[in-house]
C-alpha cells in the first residue's frame, strides 16, 4: 500500500503572529516556519502503518517556496520515503494558492502516483480553512474520513473513528480513500539523528504547478487583514440584581 | 514556571554568518556536513531539549536523586521522568552525535555538539551530566584504549545504553591528584584488581543505563610517587563478558546545593576487576585529554545557564509592572510601566545578553577549531587549531562559568523577591550554575593553567595564535568608519592585554608567585578581549548584512546595539583587571596568616 501525505509549511505554532503594517497579510519575513502540526500527525500515522507492515511507501508532498524543502526533509526524517515539492512563490493562503487550487494540485499528483491512501491534516493552523481534504476527496471521487482520531487498515478497507460534535462516529471506507487527522490520532515522535542524516539522501523531486496543469490564479481577494480587537478586562458585580441590570441595559442581551 | 526556547536564530547567525561552519565539509570525515543539515539537526535537537528535558528541570531539582538498598547492593534512583527522557534522548541517537562513526557514533562536527550542549545545559544541566560524562569516557577510550577495549566499550557508549564516569577525586585529593591512594594490582589474566574510595563521582550510580563504565585513576604497585605514578583503568559496573556484577559499589550520594538530579556518588572499589588504558604511569596524560574536553563541556554549562536565565529575566522585565519610567509614563493606560523601562534593569538584561551572545560566538569558534585540530589534512593547520583550543580552554571554562553564575544572579535580581522564592524557578539557576566554577579544575586552577602552562608553551606560540588574528582584524577594519565604535575599543583593550602578558611573562619567569597573583585578573582581562573580538566580528557581519539589505534588519541592528553596549559597559572591566593584574603580588602576600 502506498500512502501520500500532503504537508504544509506554516508559521511555527510558537510564533506570535504579527499583521503587516499595510494590513495586506501577516508578517512572514524571517519568521520561523514549521510543518503544520496536524500534518505531523498525518506523517506519524503513515509511518506507523509502514512500521506495522501495512504500507510499503510514503510520499510527502508540499506546495510552497524553495525553502519548503526543509519541511519535506523533516517529513523524511520522521519516515517518509521521498518528497515532492510543487514550487511556487505565491502564498499558500486565501488570495494566493487557495484550498481548491491545492486540492487540484494534489489530485494531479494522486493520479500520477496512484496511492491507496491519502492522509492529511484536517486543517492548517494559518488560515484554518479546513477544506482541502474534503475538496480533494470530492475531486477524486474517493470516500473520505475526516477528523480521524483512530485508524485501522484491513483487507482493502480502512476503519476510521471520527471526532464529531455529538461524540465519536466510526466509518468503514473502501480503499483508495482519504483521511484527515485530528489532534488525538497520535503523538508524533521526535526525529532521530540518524534518520535526519538519512533524510538528506532521500529523493526530493521539485516540480511546478504548470507541469501538473494547475492554475494558481486566486478566486478570492483579501481586502484587509487586522488583529482582533484587544479583549477588555472584566468587572466584578456586587449582586445578582446588578448583573441582571447590566445584562439588560449595558450589554442589551436580555 | 520558567520558560526556555532554543535561541536557534542566534545559533544560526553564529554558525553560518559569523563562522561559516559549513566550510567544515571540506575536511575528511565531514563531507556530509552542510548548513542545511546543521539547521535540521539543531532544530530537532532543540525540540527534545525544550520539550522533554526542560519540563523535568524543576521537578528534578525538587525530587533529587535517592540512594536505595536492594539485594545487598545500593542503587540510585533518578527523579521521576528522567529514565523516559533518557530513553527518548538515547533512541534519537543524540548520545553519540560527535562520536566516531567507526564505533557507532554519528560523526558530526564538534561545533554542532557544542551548540547541542548549550541547549541541553539551558534545558536541564543535571540531565546533561549523564550523556556528557559518557562522551568524555568515549573520547578517552577512543584515544588511549587498545582495539579490544574499543570494540567492547565504544559502541555501547556511543549508543548510550552504557554510560561513563571519571573517577579521579578521593577524600584526600581533589586538585592535587599526586596524592591518589587507590591501588591496582595486576592479575594473571591481564586484568587488575582495583581497590580504593572515590568521591564526588558524577553519574557514578543511576538507573538510566544497563551498565556504567568507570574510568579510574589508580597506582600500580611499582608506581613512582606523585602524578608520575598514576595510571588509568576501565572498571565496568557489570563485566562485559557475562554481565556479572563487579565489586564497584556506590556507598553514598551527596546532598548538594544544585544539580540535584545529577547523582554525585561515593564509589567504593573492592578488588574490582579493571583493565589498563594506555601505558602504565601515564594516566595523567589520558586524564588531561578527558579533562580538556570536559572543561569545554563545563564552559557550555556556564553559557547554557546564562542563556536560560537571560530569557527568563527578559520575559519578566517585559511583563512585571512596577513604577513609572524616570522620564514619565511609557504605558499610561496600564497601572504601571513594565520594569524594562528602567536603566538599571536594562543594564542587567544587557549584561546577560552581551555575555551570552558573545560567549556563544566564542564557544562555537573554539568548537570549530577543535574540529580543524582533529580533521584537517595539513599538520601545521591542525597544530595551529590545537594551540588555539589549548589556550582558550581555561579561559572559556573560568570566564563562562563565572558569568553563568553572574547572569543567574542578575536574573534573580530582576525578579526581586519573586526570584528568591522557589516558585518561579530562577533561584535554581543560581544553585545549579555554582558548581561549574568549581569542578573540572576550580577557576583559580584554570587561571594557573593559563599563566603557568599555556602562556610559556612553545615560547608563547599559543598566545601568538590568538594575538596575530586579532592584530590582523584590527589592521583590516580599523579604517572602517561604520565600525569605529567597535574596533577602537578592541584595539585599546588589546594593547593592554599585550602589556600585561609581557609583564606576567617576564615577572612570572623569575617568581611564580607573581604569575599566580596576576592569574585570575589576567584571565578575565583576556576573556573580555576575546569577547570584544567576537563582538567586532559579529558587528562587522551585521553591518554588512544591513548595508546589503539582506536578512532580518531588526536582528542585525540589535546585534550592533548590543555590540556597542558591550564595548561601552562591559569591556571597560578589562581596564580594571589590567590594573589589578599589574599591581603585583606584594599586597596579596604581605600579611602573615596570623595578621588576618
Amino acid at each position: 500500500m502506498k500512502i501520500l501525505v500532503p504537508i504544509k509549511r506554516v508559521i511555527d505554532y510558537n510564533v506570535r503572529v504579527r499583521v503587516k503594517a499595510d494590513s495586506s497579510g501577516v508578517e512572514l519575513a524571517n519568521i520561523k516556519m514549521s510543518v503544520n502540526p496536524f500534518d505531523e500527525i498525518a506523517i506519524e500515522e503513515a509511518v506507523r502503518l509502514k512500521e506495522s507492515g501495512k504500507a510499503t511507501e510514503i510520499i510527502a508532498v508540499t506546495i510552497g517556496p524553495d525553502k519548503a524543502q526543509e519541511q519535506l526533509r523533516t517529513a523524511m526524517a520522521i519516515g517518509a520515503d521521498r518528497g515532492i515539492l510543487v514550487k511556487t512563490d505565491a502564498p499558500i493562503d486565501l488570495g494566493g494558492v487557495e484550498p481548491l487550487a491545492v486540492a487540484r494540485t494534489l489530485k494531479a499528483l494522486v493520479e500520477r502516483e496512484k496511492p491507496d491512501l491519502v492522509i492529511m491534516g484536517k486543517q492548517s493552523i494559518d488560515d484554518d480553512s479546513g477544506q482541502t481534504g474534503q475538496m480533494l476527496a470530492a475531486l477524486l471521487g474517493w470516500p473520505q474520513g475526516t477528523f480521524a482520531s483512530k485508524l485501522e487498515v484491513n483487507d482493502g478497507k480502512v476503519t476510521v473513528t471520527r471526532e464529531v460534535d455529538g461524540g465519536l462516529e466510526t466509518l468503514t471506507l473502501t480503499l483508495p480513500a482519504l483521511i484527515t487527522t485530528d489532534l488525538r490520532l497520535n503523538e508524533p515522535r521526535y526525529a532521530k539523528l540518524p534518520d535526519i542524516m538519512k533524510a538528506k539522501k532521500k529523493e526530493l523531486e521539485i516540480t511546478d504547478p504548470s507541469a501538473l496543469g494547475v492554475d494558481y490564479t486566486p478566486r478570492l481577494q483579501v481586502l484587509k487583514v487586522s488583529t482582533p480587537p484587544e479583549r477588555k478586562g472584566g468587572g466584578r458585580v456586587s449582586s445578582v440584581d446588578e448583573l441582571i441590570d447590566k445584562l439588560k441595559n449595558e450589554a442589551k442581551v436580555i | 514556571m520558567p520558560v526556555y526556547s532554543a535561541p536557534l536564530d542566534d545559533i544560526r547567525f553564529v554558525l553560518h554568518d559569523v563562522l561559516g561552519a559549513e566550510s567544515l565539509s571540506a575536511l575528511p570525515g565531514y563531507e556530509e556536513f552542510s548548513a542545511d543539515l546543521a539547521d535540521q539537526i539543531l532544530e530537532e535537537g532543540s525540540k527534545i531539549c525544550a520539550e522533554v528535558l526542560f519540563s523535568l528541570n524543576q521537578s528534578g531539582d525538587q525530587e533529587g536523586c535517592v540512594l536505595e538498598n536492594g539485594d545487598g547492593l545500593t542503587s540510585v534512583r533518578t527523579p521521576a521522568g528522567f529514565k523516559t527522557a533518557y530513553d527518548t534522548f538515547r533512541d534519537g541517537g543524540w548520545c553519540g552525535i560527535a562520536c566516531d562513526p567507526a564505533y557507532g557514533g554519528m560523526g558530526m562536527p564538534h561545533v554542532i555538539n557544542t551548540a547541542m550542549k548549550e541547549m541541553i545545559c539551558s534545558a536541564n544541566m543535571s540531565f546533561g551530566m549523564y550523556p556528557g560524562l559518557s562522551y568524555g569516557a568515549f573520547e578517552a577510550i577512543h584515544k588511549f584504549g587498545d582495539e579490544a577495549l574499543k570494540t567492547i566499550y565504544l559502541p555501547k557508549l556511543a549508543e548510550g545504553v552504557w554510560s561513563g564516569t571519571m573517577c579521579l577525586t578521593e577524600p584526600q585529593c581533589g586538585t592535587d591528584l599526586g596524592l591518589i591512594k587507590t591501588r591496582a594490582v595486576p592479575q594473571d589474566d591481564g586484568s587488575y584488581a582495583v581497590t580504593g574510595t572515590k568521591i564526588f563521582i558524577s553519574a557514578g550510580e543511576h538507573d538510566l543505563t544497563e551498565n556504567i563504565i568507570h574510568l579510574v585513576l589508580a597506582r600500580l604497585p611499582d608506581a613512582p610517587e606523585g602524578v608520575k605514578g598514576i595510571s588509568l583503568f576501565i572498571v565496568p559496573k557489570f563485566l562485559p563478558d557475562d554481565m556479572s556484577r563487579n565489586a564497584v559499589v556506590c556507598g553514598a550520594i551527596e546532598h548538594k546545593m544544585g544539580i540535584k538530579a545529577s547523582s554525585t556518588c561515593v564509589i567504593n572499589l573492592d578488588e574490582a576487576k579493571g583493565w589498563l588504558i594506555g601505558e602504565p604511569h601515564k594516566g595523567l596524560r589520558a586524564m588531561f585529554a578527558m579533562m580538556n574536553d570536559a572543561r569545554l563541556g563545563v564552559a557550555m554549562q556556564g553559557l547554557g545557564i546564562a542563556e536560560v536565565a537571560y530569557q527568563n529575566g527578559l520575559a519578566y522585565a517585559k511583563e512585571r509592572l512596577q513604577m513609572r519610567a524616570l522620564d514619565g509614563a511609557k504605558f499610561p493606560d496600564k497601572p504601571a510601566d513594565p520594569i524594562i523601562v528602567h536603566p538599571d534593569v536594562r543594564r542587567m538584561i544587557l549584561i546577560s545578553k552581551g555575555f551570552t551572545e558573545g560567549a556563544r560566538a566564542l564557544s562555537y569558534w573554539i568548537g570549530m577549531e577543535l574540529d580543524i585540530s582533529l580533521k584537517h589534512p595539513d599538520a601545521d593547520t591542525r597544530q595551529a587549531a590545537d594551540d588555539i583550543v589549548a589556550l582558550m580552554t581555561p579561559i572559556l571554562k573560568a570566564y563562562q562559568t563565572d558569568m553563568g553564575s553572574e547572569v543567574a544572579n542578575l536574573t534573580v535580581q530582576i525578579y526581586g523577591g519573586h526570584g528568591y522564592i522557589q516558585e518561579h524557578g530562577v533561584e535554581q539557576y543560581v544553585r545549579d550554575a555554582r558548581i561549574a566554577q568549581i569542578y573540572e579544575g576550580a577557576n583559580g586552577i584554570q587561571a594557573l593553567d593559563l599563566v603557568g602552562r599555556k602562556m610559556p608553551q612553545g615560547y608563547g606560540r599559543l598566545l601568538r595564535r590568538f594575538f596575530h588574528p586579532v592584530q590582523r582584524f584590527i589592521e583590516e577594519n580599523g579604517e572602517d568608519e561604520a565600525l569605529q565604535d567597535l574596533v577602537f575599543p578592541l584595539a585599546r583593550a588589546f594593547s593592554k592585554l599585550q602589556q600585561s602578558t609581557a609583564m606576567i611573562a617576564q615577572k612570572g619567569l623569575k617568581d611564580p608567585v607573581e604569575a599566580g597573583a596576576a592569574s585570575s585578573d589576567y584571565l578575565r582581562q583576556f576573556a573580555l578581549v576575546a569577547l570584544a573580538w567576537m563582538w567586532c566580528r559579529m558587528g562587522r557581519v551585521a553591518q554588512e548584512r544591513i548595508s546589503a539589505g539582506q536578512g532580518d534588519k531588526a536582528f542585525y541592528e540589535a546585534k550592533l546595539k548590543t555590540a556597542r553596549f558591550f564595548m561601552q559597559r562591559m569591556l571597560p572591566e578589562a581596564d580594571s583587571r589590567f590594573k589589578m593584574a599589574m599591581a603585583g603580588a606584594e599586597s596579596l602576600m604581605s600579611l602573615s596568616a596570623e595578621e588576618f
